[in-house]
């Protein structure tokens, strides 16, 4: 047994030291690999990055009411009597101040993009007096907060990046009305970073909204209130409403984009490793070729079989490996934190985010090099142990 | 002949070798391809933009809905010469989020004469005009449910209930093709009289006008007095060429395909740096023969051309092929038909990818094959592996 791991040592050690004399095919098996590591990476931190913003501020203690029939918030509408029955129903977590919920506005302005100046869909949200109690991770990190009552707005640090328009003292029109930008403020790097924030009640009229609301956020007293919160709104006749957790809400919102990112990565990473995996198995075959005569006389010395398949398998990885690891850290540095933002269709607005390379997804990249390393090793190495030793001693 | 027989025994000396190679370029043409759909589908509303249309939306936001008493008043203004308008319906068929599809609810003779991008048979047209419970859907779409003629599709929309409960009741009465290819036939249209009347809310609202302009060259002037028309109204109006709102809308999406392209072109160059490797290390191992090929006579062009032909009969053995494949995948269909309804590799793309084909097979050859022209006769023949 010690006899069989010294084999295997001293073959692999032997085929490791002569990959600099077929540099030129290792490399570009290297390469091939490094490149599929670095897209499959790169295109799925986009999926995550996207993720992550729309559904880190989700928490399973907060309740987001709408209209039964509405998919989102945009599609839904809630009367102020709805908004007293659901501020008031049990599970909701209350304060001196009265129930934490707040009846929120959400539309939609177009203001232009920083990078291109074309028109980007940007979400405005008005918000209760307890929109910031009910979230809990919202705060100012520029200027002030708005003045209730007043046309003023606060902007999240994500939109205000990726909109032009939005720095402190800045205004924007909409209709006969003129905002305000007084402050800038971070929300845990959630989706509310993407929205603008203004007082509901001047909301509504520069709407033409009259008493209507579209969603109420409401703080649970805990996550476990839930159901109790949802059966009683649910059986209440007077409201026609669907309650959902923010955190399931978010996560549906993101669904359609992170999807289809998704498959679109695996797809497009899977085609790319068969393209390096017959890479891998032409430069493995041409090590085995170049090797025929050193492979017959260690077997006519009495290397076993298995140690020579092992011996190429394991170069077949190493390359594999190194590959691997050049691509994975080429993608962490160019995509990790690339900031970004995108349009959300199923929401139609925008969402600032940031590409996020997860470690999760560096261990499926390096999962993967080892696949093509193992597969691109192993035929050639088969071929290696049933050289007939005889023959194979005599080609030049 | 001899020449071909030459080049083509080259190619079979390491069958192993030359079959992955090709492999290996097919799969890369094959990403290619179906790269070059994913960015035309991207940006299929660009193309699909008629020059003399303008559109007129809400100033505020696109989803802001506008009365449809603008329809009398712009026609009214010089140089417009047709006017319609169309309503984002968000048409959802069993109740099914994941079968959803772009619906809209228009006035079928405006929307002929402003959409001719659109082609409907005249019986159909006839149908559509007596049915007001009417629908037409585009080709991809009827392929996608498999609906005829005659169907009767139930849809919901969350943001139109219908009056009372229940949902949206609809009769297929025509399928309609799109006059190019690039033409997105994934919608269903249907008449705006029977939606105005049957809609809960909102009465008289339309979501967007197109206005067909006269003259072009004028697109501008007329979407100015559009707007100042309404403006200091509660429903202001911004108007603008429908190419430049398609490019914006394609913004919204951000860097973000251009970032996938990006990253998608560096990794098509690096499977091709792969196969470009392996096929000058073939010439490379060849040296020897090349001087006896040589010595029996061959000149230094014939070697290059010979060691070139080889190179490029490589390229285009896997090449081509691949991007044969990834017209064939396109032409199957959109992998995610609400995302991106238009979906085809247009036939510029099959010329640049054959000229990227030819390019492969020459820079890939060009070094070795100018080695083998240099080289020497007495030193190859003296060289030994």
């Amino acid at each position: 047994m010690i006899n069989w791991f010294s084999q295997v040592a001293s073959v692999t050690f032997f085929n490791l030291r002569t990959i600099p004399q077929r540099k030129g095919a290792a490399i570009a098996a290297g390469v091939g690999i490094a490149g599929v590591v670095a897209v499959f990476v790169g295109v799925l931190s986009i999926a995550e990055g996207f993720r992550a913003a729309m559904t880190v501020s989700g928490a399973d203690d907060i309740a987001i009411v709408l209209r039964s029939s509405a998919d989102n918030e945009m599609t839904s509408g809630l009367p102020r009597e709805a908004v007293q029955l659901i501020a008031n129903a049990p599970g909701v977590a209350r304060t001196d101040d009265g129930p934490l919920a707040s009846a929120e506005l959400f539309v939609m302005i177009d203001l232009p993009k920083r990078s291109t100046g074309t028109p980007a869909n940007v979400p405005l949200r008005g918000v209760g007096a307890a929109a910031r109690a009910v979230r809990g991770d919202i705060r100012i990190v520029k200027g002030t907060d708005f003045e209730p009552g007043r046309n003023e707005v606060i902007a999240g640090v994500g939109v205000a990046r990726s909109v032009a328009g939005l720095d402190i003292g800045e205004t924007f029109r909409i209709g006969q009305y003129e905002w305000k930008v007084v402050g800038h403020f971070a929300g845990g790097g959630g989706a509310a970073e993407s929205e603008i924030w203004t007082d509901a009640a001047v909301l509504q009229p520069a709407y033409h909204r009259g008493d209507i609301f579209q969603s109420v956020y409401a703080r649970l007293v805990s996550a476990d209130a839930f159901q109790q919160f949802k059966d009683a709104l649910t059986t209440d006749p007077r409201l026609k409403v669907k309650v959902l957790r923010q955190a399931d809400y978010l996560a549906d919102q993101s669904s359609m984009l992170t999807e289809f990112i998704q498959t679109f990565g695996v797809s497009i990473a899977g085609l790319m490793a068969l393209g390096a995996l017959f890479g891998a198995l032409n430069t493995m075959y041409s090590a085995v070729a170049a090797r025929t005569r050193e492979i017959a006389t260690l077997r006519a010395l009495g290397f076993g079989s298995s140690p020579v398949i092992l011996s190429v398998v394991l170069e077949s990885l190493a390359i594999a490996l190194l590959g691997g690891a050049v691509g994975a850290t080429a993608a962490y540095l160019a995509f990790d934190g690339f900031k970004a933002a995108t349009i959300n269709w199923q929401t139609f607005s925008q969402v600032a985010f940031a590409f996020t390379v997860t470690p999760r997804l560096l261990v499926a990249a390096v999962a993967w090099s080892v696949a093509i390393g193992l597969i691109g090793g192993l035929f050639p190495a088969l071929r290696a142990a049933r050289l007939p030793v005889a023959a194979a001693l005599r080609e030049t | 002949m001899r020449f071909f027989f030459l080049v083509s025994s080259n190619l079979k000396r390491k069958k192993l070798r030359t079959s992955l190679t090709l492999l290996s370029i097919f799969v890369a043409f094959v990403l290619f391809g179906l790269l070059c759909t994913i960015k035309e589908a991207f940006t299929a509303g660009v193309t699909m933009a008629g020059a003399d249309r303008l559109i007129v939306r809400h100033k505020v936001s696109l989803i802001m809905t506008l009365p449809e008493s603008y329809t009398a008043r712009m026609e009214r203004i010089p140089g417009v010469a047709g006017v319609d308008h169309w309503t984002w319906f968000n048409g959802i068929y069993q109740n099914e989020p994941k079968n959803f599809f772009a619906s809209f609810p228009v006035e079928p003779e405006r929307f002929f004469l402003l959409h001719p991008e659109f082609v409907l048979p005249e019986e159909q047209k006839q149908a559509w005009r007596n049915t007001r419970t009417g629908a037409i859907v585009g080709r991809s779409l009827a392929k996608r449910f498999g609906w005829k003629i005659g169907d009767r599709i139930p849809l919901t929309s969350p943001i139109w209930p219908r009056e009372g409960e229940g949902a949206w009741q609809f009769d297929i009465v025509g399928i309609y093709d799109g006059a190019s290819k690039s033409t997105d036939t994934s919608g269903l249209f249907f008449r705006y009289d029977y939606f105005d009347e049957a809609r809960a809310r909102e009465q008289g609202m339309v979501g967007w006008y197109y206005v067909r302009v006269n003259d072009p060259e004028r697109a501008g002037d007329v979407a100015r007095a559009i707007d100042n028309e309404f403006a200091n109204s509660p429903y202001e109006t911004k108007s603008e060429p429908e190419g430049a709102f398609a490019q914006g809308f394609v913004q919204q999406m951000g860097n973000f395909s251009m970032i996938l392209i990006s990253i998608l072109s560096a990794v098509f160059f690096t499977i091709l740096l792969v196969a470009g490797n392996t096929m000058a290390q073939a010439v490379r191992e060849r040296t020897g023969e090349i001087g006896v090929l040589k010595a029996v006579g061959f000149t230094n062009g014939g070697v290059l051309a010979l060691v070139l032909a080889e190179s490029c009969l490589i390229a285009a053995v896997g090449g081509l092929p691949g991007i044969g494949v990834a017209w064939l995948v396109a032409a199957g269909g959109s992998p995610a038909p609400s995302l991106l309804p238009v979906f085809f590799l247009p036939v510029r793309y099959v010329f640049i990818g054959a000229a990227l084909v030819l390019s492969l097979g020459v820079v890939a050859g060009i070094l070795p094959a100018i080695q083998a022209m240099r080289l020497q006769v007495a030193v190859a023949l003296g060289r030994h592996e």
